[in-house]
């Protein structure tokens, strides 16, 4: 067997911490040109990561985000007949040229483009169930026609794909099998250290351990109706540094808990937890085996 | 070798074809795997399975290929303890002291005990009063005969058996497909009211011509909205218990449901012989999937299609009684009937599918239950029948 070298490798960014078996998933899409399916909890950085992949390879990147009312045909392009009427009646523009009123979407233009894109398209179970199916053809042949002038699109570079999921709905079988699949997992606290090392730098290192131990202990509480994830948890540093709160306020309760609880519930549950006088984790043992470093 | 973690895959019930091998194969070729076995389990994962939901099949096959070892069991039930239980056995009759002795074990001792006992098994375990198995006095396992026993798996003998610990351990049944769904995909096919209604995106080019006509050549836009399927449904489904013999057709029915791409939406959720204030959005009905009966009620309105399925056979205090709920940690005042009437009265179209023949809805609970709605036999024809009752013009 030989072992081929000729496609391009993400390795990551300065800006972005991916785990070696994501940046392997990455690559392996890269390489089998298949779209990657990125799956996990919101928060996780799946979006994000598209645009690192972009940086990391020097690519360009398209992005395509699905509202509930997309259509698979707006991303390849749309027919603007409405702009085409409106000229003919007022005499502006050259009517007679149909490829003027043909706009490409995202997915046309990542076809269309003269160097290869990275295409991103968000959220994809926001859209009609029956969305991924229709777009099938498109991603496996990475062409398509444009009925009204009957040309032909086909990508001379065939970008690379990547779609992000919220587990929503359920993707059909047939889309499912044309990708590579992963999963984010929520990051362990050694990655997580990483992760906000990024965003805020030089923390002190007594204050990140208990802010990461306070967070972690959040989410393994199972009655929460929404788990903070990183961007909370990384907006709730911000907010404990402007404030300058002291590392005793900080042992002894969780301040600015709006920063990390979106819900009311989740909120009022926790400030009825203080009133019990509930009793906050000293350290890493407190959280069960799992958490033990 | 390789071929062994198709087949291994396969067998676990993974969905997995030809064509994600050979993307796998083709990453192989390339030498994405390095030369590290880690590599090459993300490799083989990110190519061969589509949903978090199969990782674990994943990791207990990976490890029995490559390493000859079995996965490495979890502290939870696991399905090599659901087969040591498998056949249950006839075990002596226990003395009145004994069922004295053991009837004072609450549940949550209980619940403790078993977890204990779990975490010594290590091998099948027939009779005696220790360990988890069939046919013993011990109040784990099932066909026993312990007073407030916790039953693992298998079938009820007793169809009212209070406290079942297995419900929250089933697997959700769409996950393991059956064959021949074409006739439950046709009856589904009829749950459509095409209406064009939202908002007026679609150019409508003939009135649009028309339009312009009229005006003399000035150009008149019209829109409409575009056509499409307005049923909304909201499956209600009874998991677990008395409802086990039922496995098949249920989950062709769930399959069915799920694949029917029509719907303008369809939002499932679960419940263990009667609705209380919670129910679950996954047929394993963890704590962590509940969701509260009123935030459903309150997040979808009237205009939803309301289907349920289930046997309605229930103990009548789980109906009709306040702390009725079968699980002893959910006990809420509100009785299941008081839920299943604020259902009735919030829904304009709700229908109960039953899985038992009609000759067998003799219960209380199902008499009780048929007078809130209407019930169907969960059949090609019954479905029928249930779909076109809620789709039908208001009478």
């Amino acid at each position: 067997m030989t072992h081929r070298d000729d496609f391009l490798r993400f390795k990551g960014t300065s800006g972005y911490i991916a785990s070696p078996a994501l940046v392997d998933a990455v690559n392996c899409a890269i390489a089998l040109e298949r779209p990657l399916l990125l799956k996990g909890e919101p928060g996780t950085g799946k979006t994000v990561l598209a645009r690192h992949v972009a940086d990391g390879l020097g690519m360009p990147m398209l992005s395509w985000h699905i509202k509930s009312t997309t259509k698979a045909a707006d991303g390849l392009y749309v027919y603007d007949t409405v702009q085409r009427l409106n000229d003919s009646r007022f005499g502006s523009g050259d009517v007679a040229d149909i490829r003027k009123y043909i706009k490409l979407g995202p997915l046309g233009q990542a076809f269309a483009a003269s160097e290869r894109q990275v295409l991103l398209i968000d959220e994809v179970d926001k859209a009609d169930l029956e969305f991924p199916n229709d777009l099938l053809l498109e991603l496996d042949e990475m062409r398509f026609r444009i009925d009204e002038t009957n040309e032909e699109i086909a990508a001379s570079h065939r970008p690379v794909v990547l779609i992000t999921s919220n587990n929503e709905k359920e993707l059909p079988d047939a889309f499912l099998r044309r990708c590579i699949f992963y999963f984010i997992d929520f990051p362990e606290p050694p990655l997580m250290k990483r992760i906000i090392d990024v965003h805020h730098p030089n923390l002190d290192v007594t204050l990140l351990d208990q802010v990461l131990l306070k967070f972690y202990w959040l989410r393994e509480q199972n009655e929460l109706r929404k788990k903070p994830s990183t961007s909370e948890l990384i907006d709730w540093i911000s907010a404990l540094l402007r404030a300058g709160v002291s590392m005793e306020k900080l042992e002894s309760h969780i301040p600015f808990v709006g920063a990390l609880l979106k819900k009311e519930q989740d909120v009022d549950a926790l400030s009825e937890y203080d009133r019990r006088g509930g009793s906050y984790p000293k350290s890493w043992e407190d959280l069960g085996p799992r958490y033990q470093q | 070798m390789f071929l062994d973690l198709f087949y291994g895959l396969r067998e676990e019930g993974v969905p997995l074809g030809i064509q994600e091998w050979q993307s796998f194969l083709a990453a192989l070729e390339k030498g994405l795997h390095g030369s590290s076995l880690l590599r090459f389990y993300h490799l083989g994962r990110a190519c061969l399975i589509k949903s978090e939901t199969y990782f674990d099949a994943y990791d207990k096959v990976f490890a029995r290929v490559f390493r000859g070892a079995e996965g490495a069991f979890g502290d939870d039930v696991t399905d090599e303890v659901m087969k040591w239980l498998e056949d249950p056995k006839n075990f002596p009759n226990l003395s009145p002291e004994e069922l004295a002795e053991l009837e004072r074990l609450s549940s949550d001792e209980l619940m403790q005990r078993f977890l204990e006992t779990l975490a010594e098994q290590n091998e099948r375990h027939d009779g005696g009063n220790r360990w988890v198995g069939t046919g013993g006095k011990s109040p784990f396992g099932h066909g026993g005969q312990h007073p407030t026993g916790i039953r693992v798996g298998g079938k009820s003998k007793s169809r009212s058996a209070m406290k079942v610990a297995e419900e929250r351990h089933f697997k959700d049944y769409r996950t393991d497909a059956t064959l021949d769904l074409r006739q439950t995909r046709v009856a589904l096919r009829r749950l459509r009211q095409l209406t064009r209604t939202g908002l007026a995106t679609e150019l409508d080019l003939d009135e649009t011509i028309d339009e312009t006509c009229r005006n003399a050549g000035e150009i008149d836009l019209v829109f409409r909205p575009p056509r499409r399927n307005d049923v909304r449904l909201l499956l209600l489904m009874d998991v677990g218990g008395t409802m086990d013999p039922y496995y098949q057709p249920v989950s062709q029915l769930l399959t069915a449901l799920h694949e029917e791409r029509g719907l303008r939406d369809f939002q499932p959720y679960y419940f263990h012989n009667c609705i209380y204030d919670h129910v679950y959005s996954t047929a394993r009905m963890y704590r962590n999937d509940a969701v509260p009966t009123a935030d459903v009620l309150r997040r979808l309105d009237r205009r939803w299609k309301v289907l349920f399925v289930g046997d309605a056979a229930m103990h009548p205090a789980e109906l009709m009684q306040p702390y009725g709920n079968i699980d002893p940690r959910r006990g809420i005042p509100t009785p299941g009937i008081d839920w299943l009437h604020r259902i009735a009265n919030h829904f304009e179209r709700t229908v109960w599918l039953n899985p038992e023949k009609q000759a067998y809805w003799g219960a209380e609970t199902t008499r009780v239950i048929r007078k809130l709605f209407p019930m169907y036999h969960l059949s090609t024809d019954g479905i029928g029948e249930a779909v076109r009752a809620l789709v039908a013009a208001r009478s």
